[in-house]
């Protein structure tokens, strides 16, 4: 097993900037996801650490190894593809067997070695199937072995669950999970899903447009978002998102509302922004409650119902909409007036001209 | 009376999934329609079947009119193909008929006209010569055309979009233009009638098809087989014969085949650029016409041979041929 270290390590396709120079250490046994939109560099990060593709500059360390100009086959990491890979002209035996026989491993260890990760994943009744006969969960199931098989020193996976369907995604995201707790395999996996990322990562890297925006666990990403990109993105339906104004030791929000400050809190704020500075006051679904004699009030836009909770969407005004978990499980009606509390410790405050988190936050 | 279209089929209906095509309407057109097919295709094989039916007439058959459909076959065509012959004195041949049965099969057949077998003829060179050349410029151009194809599909080749059309470019001339300066450089080469010339020719002429025929088929095959196998521990090459290769098997068979077929058949050049030693057997069939009396049956056994190679592999290849020829149309 192993660290992972990239050192300002940047990748340009001629003109355009992929990944812009990034560090960042992945420790011994660490399950990290690099999470991010399409096309924010995840996948190439995952692709430069597996040497599939090269760096412009910087460094990549395996265990304190400097393996950035390494062939792929020599840096001892495994790879998962999206589309599993599997050789479509073996059974998945062979398929499971193959990196062995590049060791050159003989018949004896190989048939040992493909035993064990075969009985750890409960495939040993597909071994002598094509993969065109396999199911989306079986195949990337065999390709999980192919990967194992080696014992590498790390586990590379680019959105493994991607192209399954959701009954298997869920099951497979635990089944990868537990692998990793057995195994203690240092991981590093890329996905554009936040939900995958917040169940599965020890710690979170989100990016953005070829850069890292944050790097946290998973309860740090969603509830101490480092910029308004973070805010938004991690999270279903993402943090709520509400332009205001400082006005003393309260923030003037739209449609006449105000939300009050403690007065420690407000001025924080003040010395962060600048008095009558805007703000972006930022807080989850569950951290606003309905009340009737709540501080906040809007109009029911929809009412969504979830079965363990509702959701609903409340218009303060034409453009700000935002979404308010209840458990209440009745119906609201649409257009009625709703008020509601914000939980106080769960506020977040964000700057709108550089949209980075402010000082001030309370801290839960 | 009812209609069809009212009423429905009697009998569950097992013959199609379409409704269109249930009808009896439907039906006996679809009827009409094959037979016209087969029709067309028993036109399209008369000349074959003639010459099947002549390379196994005597000479007399051969020329009867109207022609015989029922004949009673002979090798006669073959020997007179395969071997040279010397007519025998009455004596020697009165000798010669004495004691048949130390006599083979072909010996026997020349005896009957009055004719000895010396030893083989210069046919039977000009079929190997074919197999040669043919053989060796297919493997050649297929290879070396993988290679190339590979390169141009994987890599990032500077200037790739016009080496390709240069590439595709040395098709555009007829061979016929290029024949004469060829013949003169192959003189200077000392390249003129050998099997290497010729082999080079073809593989130079072929290698065009070859590398755009197989880019488009490996362009097919997904890159992560191969990164898979990189990381899986495997060089770049081992990744591409043990991995791309064999996904690859149907467009290899399918330009395989192409470029046989062309080496095999090609006659404009063969006649130009070679004469004695590595003469192949296109131009060889020709000239028979010329030689004495036209032997049809000896022509006829000539082409049946000539025809046999390739269809020995076309039908070897077969089952990667019906997808490889529509060119990955129907994959997935």
């Amino acid at each position: 097993m192993a660290t992972i270290e990239l050192q300002q390590v940047e990748k340009r396709f001629g003109d355009f900037q992929a990944v812009k120079p990034m560090n960042l250490t992945i420790h011994d046994g660490e399950f990290v996801v690099l999470l991010g939109p399409s096309g924010c560099g995840k996948t190439t990060t995952l692709r430069m650490i597996s040497g599939l593709e090269s760096v412009t500059t910087g460094d990549i360390y395996l265990d304190g190894r400097q393996v950035t100009w390494l062939h792929p086959s020599d840096r001892d990491i495994a790879f998962v593809f999206q589309f599993f890979a599997l050789y479509p002209h073996m059974t998945a035996g062979q398929n499971i067997a193959f990196p062995l026989q590049a060791e050159g491993a003989s018949r004896d260890q190989v048939r040992q070695r493909v035993d064990e990760v075969v009985r750890l994943l409960r495939i040993d009744h597909l071994l002598e199937m094509r993969p065109n006969k396999l199911s989306g969960g079986d195949k990337q199931r065999v390709a999980l072995a192919r990967a194992l098989v080696r014992r590498p020193a790390a586990f590379l996976m680019d959105e493994p669950l991607g192209a399954l369907d959701a009954e298997f995604r869920e099951s497979m995201r635990a089944e990868i999970k537990k692998l990793h707790l057995d195994q203690h395999a240092t991981t590093v996996y890329v996905t554009h899903d936040q939900v995958e990322a917040m169940a599965m990562g020890d710690r979170i890297v989100i990016m953005s447009n070829a850069e890292i925006q944050q790097v946290g666990t998973p309860a740090e990403v969603y509830y101490d978002p480092t910029n308004l990109f973070v805010a938004r993105f991690v999270g279903s339906p993402g943090m709520n998102l509400v332009s205001g104004r400082l006005a003393g030791d309260r923030v003037r929000l739209p449609a006449g509302n105000a939300l009050p400050l403690p007065a420690d809190q407000a001025g924080a704020l003040a010395d962060g922004l600048g008095r009558d500075a805007d703000v972006v006051v930022g807080f989850r679904p569950e951290s606003a409650a309905i009340n009737e004699d709540g501080a906040l009030q809007g109009t029911v836009y929809a009412s969504e119902h979830h079965g363990a909770y509702t959701m609903l969407h409340v218009s303060l005004n034409e453009h700000d909409l935002v979404h308010i978990r209840s458990s209440r499980l009745g119906r609201y009606a649409i257009d009625a007036p709703v008020r509601f509390d914000l939980e106080p410790a769960m506020i977040r405050f964000f700057d709108p001209q550089s949209e980075k988190a402010v000082q001030g936050n309370a801290h839960p | 009376m009812a209609t069809f279209e009212e009423t429905g089929p009697r009998t569950p209906v097992t013959i199609s999934s379409r409704v269109d095509k249930v009808s009896p309407r439907a039906r006996l057109t679809s009827n009409v329609r094959a037979l016209l097919v087969l029709a067309a295709a028993l036109i399209g094989l008369i000349p074959v079947l003639v010459m099947g039916a002549t390379a196994f007439k005597s000479r007399s058959d051969v020329v009867s009119v109207p022609p015989k459909v029922v004949f009673s076959p002979t090798m006669e065509g073959f020997v007179f193909l395969l071997t040279e012959r010397s007519q025998l004195t009455p004596s020697a041949l009165a000798a010669q008929q004495a004691n048949p049965e130390d006599l083979s099969l072909f010996d026997r057949i020349a005896l009957q006209n009055g004719q000895r077998i010396n030893g083989p003829s210069d046919f039977v060179m000009r079929l190997r010569n074919s197999l040669i050349i043919a053989g060796g410029s297919t493997i050649a151009s297929v290879v070396l055309g993988l290679l190339a194809a590979y390169a141009f599909s994987r890599f990032k080749v500077p200037g790739k979009d016009d080496l390709l059309f240069f590439i595709l470019s040395t098709r555009m001339l007829p061979a016929v233009v290029v024949a004469v300066p060829l013949f003169l450089m192959f003189r200077q080469l000392g390249l003129h009638d050998t099997h290497l010339g010729m082999i080079i020719l073809y593989t130079v002429f072929n290698l065009s098809l070859t590398v755009w025929l197989l880019k488009g088929f490996i362009d097919e095959i997904p890159k992560e087989y191969e990164e898979a196998a990189l990381v899986d521990g495997y060089t770049r090459f081992q990744a591409f014969y043990k991995i791309v290769l064999p996904q690859a098997a149907t467009g290899i068979a399918a330009t395989t085949v192409f470029s046989l077929i062309f080496a095999w058949n090609e006659y404009a050049l063969a006649l130009m650029l070679t004469s004695q030693k590595a003469r192949t057997a296109p131009p060889a069939i020709a000239t028979m016409l010329g030689r004495g009396g036209i032997e049809w049956s000896a022509i006829a056994a000539g082409t049946l041979a000539f025809l046999i190679p390739v269809v020995i592999v076309t039908f070897a290849l077969r089952r990667h041929l019906l997808r490889g020829v529509t060119f990955g149309a129907i994959r997935q």
